[in-house]
């Protein structure tokens, strides 16, 4: 990717974010929006992970809980304002998933899953078990940010759908910007390079280990970030957004999106946050069909939808 | 001084020795090539070399400085690069992104650099960029620079791993094959390539099946069979050395044993 193209999907992802609110029938639409941001956040760090260096985590909701209790249990306990709250949470999930990557990423394929498994598990057991500390599978409630009552006395009112709206759409373009930049950076070849090949990168100098370790603590950090995001705008929180079935979430829209493209896993975030509202109609079946678009995916356009229709739509022009 | 200095290097695959008691030296600006019949180890030789294998005896010393079985980037930094027999490209990236990764330690920074697109890093980027682009001119890939890399035919790729070696700028280079599956035209090209590489002080060793290209830019060779060194020499003392001429051809008693093997 040239740095033409960075600036393209930042163009578009931003143009999208900026002009859809124009055709929301409701208020509601801000939230489903803010919520696909937020998803898509947490997915464009996996396609660091996954997509750049090519290692697999079935456990990043785990980084999500982190940071999502970070921000309900700093402001309580150690009274951090809650946005110093989400840093404390970024840092604590890097630093976790420094030191767990270390060992767990010597592991390949499916051994590395179920490592990675592992830890996220760990971490939705500590938080449904922690009850005097967490509220247990009850949750507890988040402190508001207070950033929308600063800006109401700056004279911008806006409404707590539109608020989160643009706060997670800014920090996912800033979330985008990162990883655009680094996939055409040093590290991002690095990592793109032991995708490849691991015994080819590290004899042109690249200290394998290293760079997975970079890319599994980058993405950490996303998810953790994307998990207090989640937390503030609920002002609620319960040891699901650490479950397994988040983390399988997170890679399916990864997977669904293009795992190699950021632009194409916001697109999967998107789908997979709006399929399942869509789909009330039908309820019980909701996820037969959600299983079932997969398979068709999987089988159709194994490279991810955006990656397959832009080829597609390439092969047209030419 | 030599600057690879390898002594009585071996490993042993499952009580198998594949490589035994080997020793050899190159100096800068010097071609120094290891033939041998198939299975004979040279290309394990050369993974025990650049660290892809643990030697299970003997030592490599690089410039003065002992080597023995560290890491292959920590080589890289030291030096040594190398090319493999079976391809070993990255075939989802472009052309000129296989390059540039060969300039990994001359571009790399902080990560913070990196994410944040920060001058520094896009000044080093730039000039790995240019350097690159001058390899892909050397081995006539510059038109393919864009393209995905798993796209271009063998002996395209074969040369792309070259240029990515040397991108690396190193003092010795270990090519594994460099002239498998290239026609008559390719391999004088890198006959050509070798020759120029080795005149401007880079030591070169070299396996390589084509004996004409061998005999022709070797300074020296090394024979192998079965693991272990049964020559070395200049070209013409090697062609005649009969332990070499029975490696290959073997003698009429020999016949039927190579038959098995």
């Amino acid at each position: 990717m040239t740095g033409r193209n960075k600036w393209i999907s930042l163009g578009v992802l931003a143009l999208l974010i900026a002009l859809l609110p124009l055709f929301f029938p409701s208020g509601y639409y801000y939230r489903v929006g803010a919520l696909i941001f937020v998803n898509a956040l947490s997915v464009v760090g996996l396609v660091i992970l996954i997509g750049y260096a090519g290692q697999i985590s079935l456990g990043h909701a785990g980084f999500a809980g982190i940071g999502a209790y970070a921000c309900a249990l700093a402001p309580e306990h150690l009274g951090l304002h809650p946005a110093l709250a989400v840093v404390l949470g970024a840092v604590v999930s890097g630093v976790m998933a420094a030191l767990i990557g270390k060992p767990i990423l010597r592991l390949k394929g499916y051994y590395l899953g179920v490592a990675t498994l592992g830890f996220g598990i760990l971490v939705s057991m500590v938080l449904t078990n922690e009850r005097a500390l967490t509220g247990g599978p009850d949750g507890m409630n988040v402190a508001d940010l207070g950033l929308r009552d600063v800006l109401r006395d700056m004279g911008w009112k806006l409404s707590g759908g539109e608020f989160w709206y643009m706060l997670c759409g800014v920090v996912l373009l800033v979330g985008a910007w990162l990883a655009l930049n680094l996939f055409d950076s040093p590290s991002g070849r690095a990592m793109r390079a032991l995708h490849g090949s691991e015994v080819a990168a590290a004899t042109v100098g690249v200290d394998v280990p290293r760079q997975k370790l970079r890319a599994f603590v980058i993405s950490a950090v996303y998810a953790s970030v994307a998990g207090s995001l989640l937390a503030l705008q609920n002002g609620f929180i319960t040891p699901d957004v650490a479950g397994f079935m988040h983390s399988v979430e997170m890679v399916t829209m990864a997977v669904l999106g293009g795992v190699g493209s950021v632009l194409g896993a916001t697109f999967g975030a998107a789908i997979l946050t709006l399929l399942p509202q869509v789909l009330t109609v039908f309820a019980e079946y909701e996820q037969l069909v959600l299983g079932l678009v997969m398979v068709l995916v999987m089988i159709f356009l194994p490279q991810g939808l955006l990656p397959s229709i832009a080829r597609r739509l390439k092969g047209r022009d030419e | 001084m030599s600057l690879l200095d390898v002594q009585g290097l071996g490993i042993s695959f499952g009580g198998l020795k594949a490589v035994n008691d080997v020793s050899f030296k190159v100096s800068p600006g010097e071609i120094v090539s290891v033939i041998g019949p198939n299975g004979a180890g040279k290309t394990t030789l050369f993974n025990m070399i650049s660290g892809v294998y643990q030697p299970g005896r003997g030592s490599v010393s690089l410039n003065g400085t002992e080597v023995t079985g560290i890491a292959p980037n920590r080589l890289a930094e030291m030096g040594l690069s190398r090319t493999f027999q079976n391809l070993q490209i990255f075939q989802e990236l472009t052309v000129l992104d296989n390059v540039l990764a060969g300039y990994h330690l001359s571009e790399r920074g902080s990560v913070w650099a990196d994410l944040l697109s920060l001058p520094g890093m896009r000044r080093r980027a730039a000039e790995a960029r240019q350097g690159a682009r001058k390899l892909l001119e050397r081995v006539r890939l510059d038109k393919a620079a864009e393209q995905v890399a798993g796209n271009l035919s063998y002996g395209a790729l074969k040369r792309l791993e070259i240029a990515r070696a040397l991108a690396l700028n190193p003092k010795i280079l270990l090519l594994d094959e460099p002239a498998a599956g290239c026609n008559a035209v390719e391999t004088e090209e890198i006959d050509h390539l070798i020759a120029e590489l080795a005149a401007s002080g880079i030591a070169i060793l070299l396996v390589e099946h084509d004996m004409k290209l061998v005999m022709r830019i070797s300074n020296h060779i090394v024979v192998l069979d079965h693991g272990e060194k049964i020559a070395e020499g200049d070209p013409a003392t090697v062609s005649r050395d009969p332990a070499v001429i029975a490696a290959y051809l073997g003698t009429e008693e020999e016949e039927p044993a190579h038959a098995d093997g």
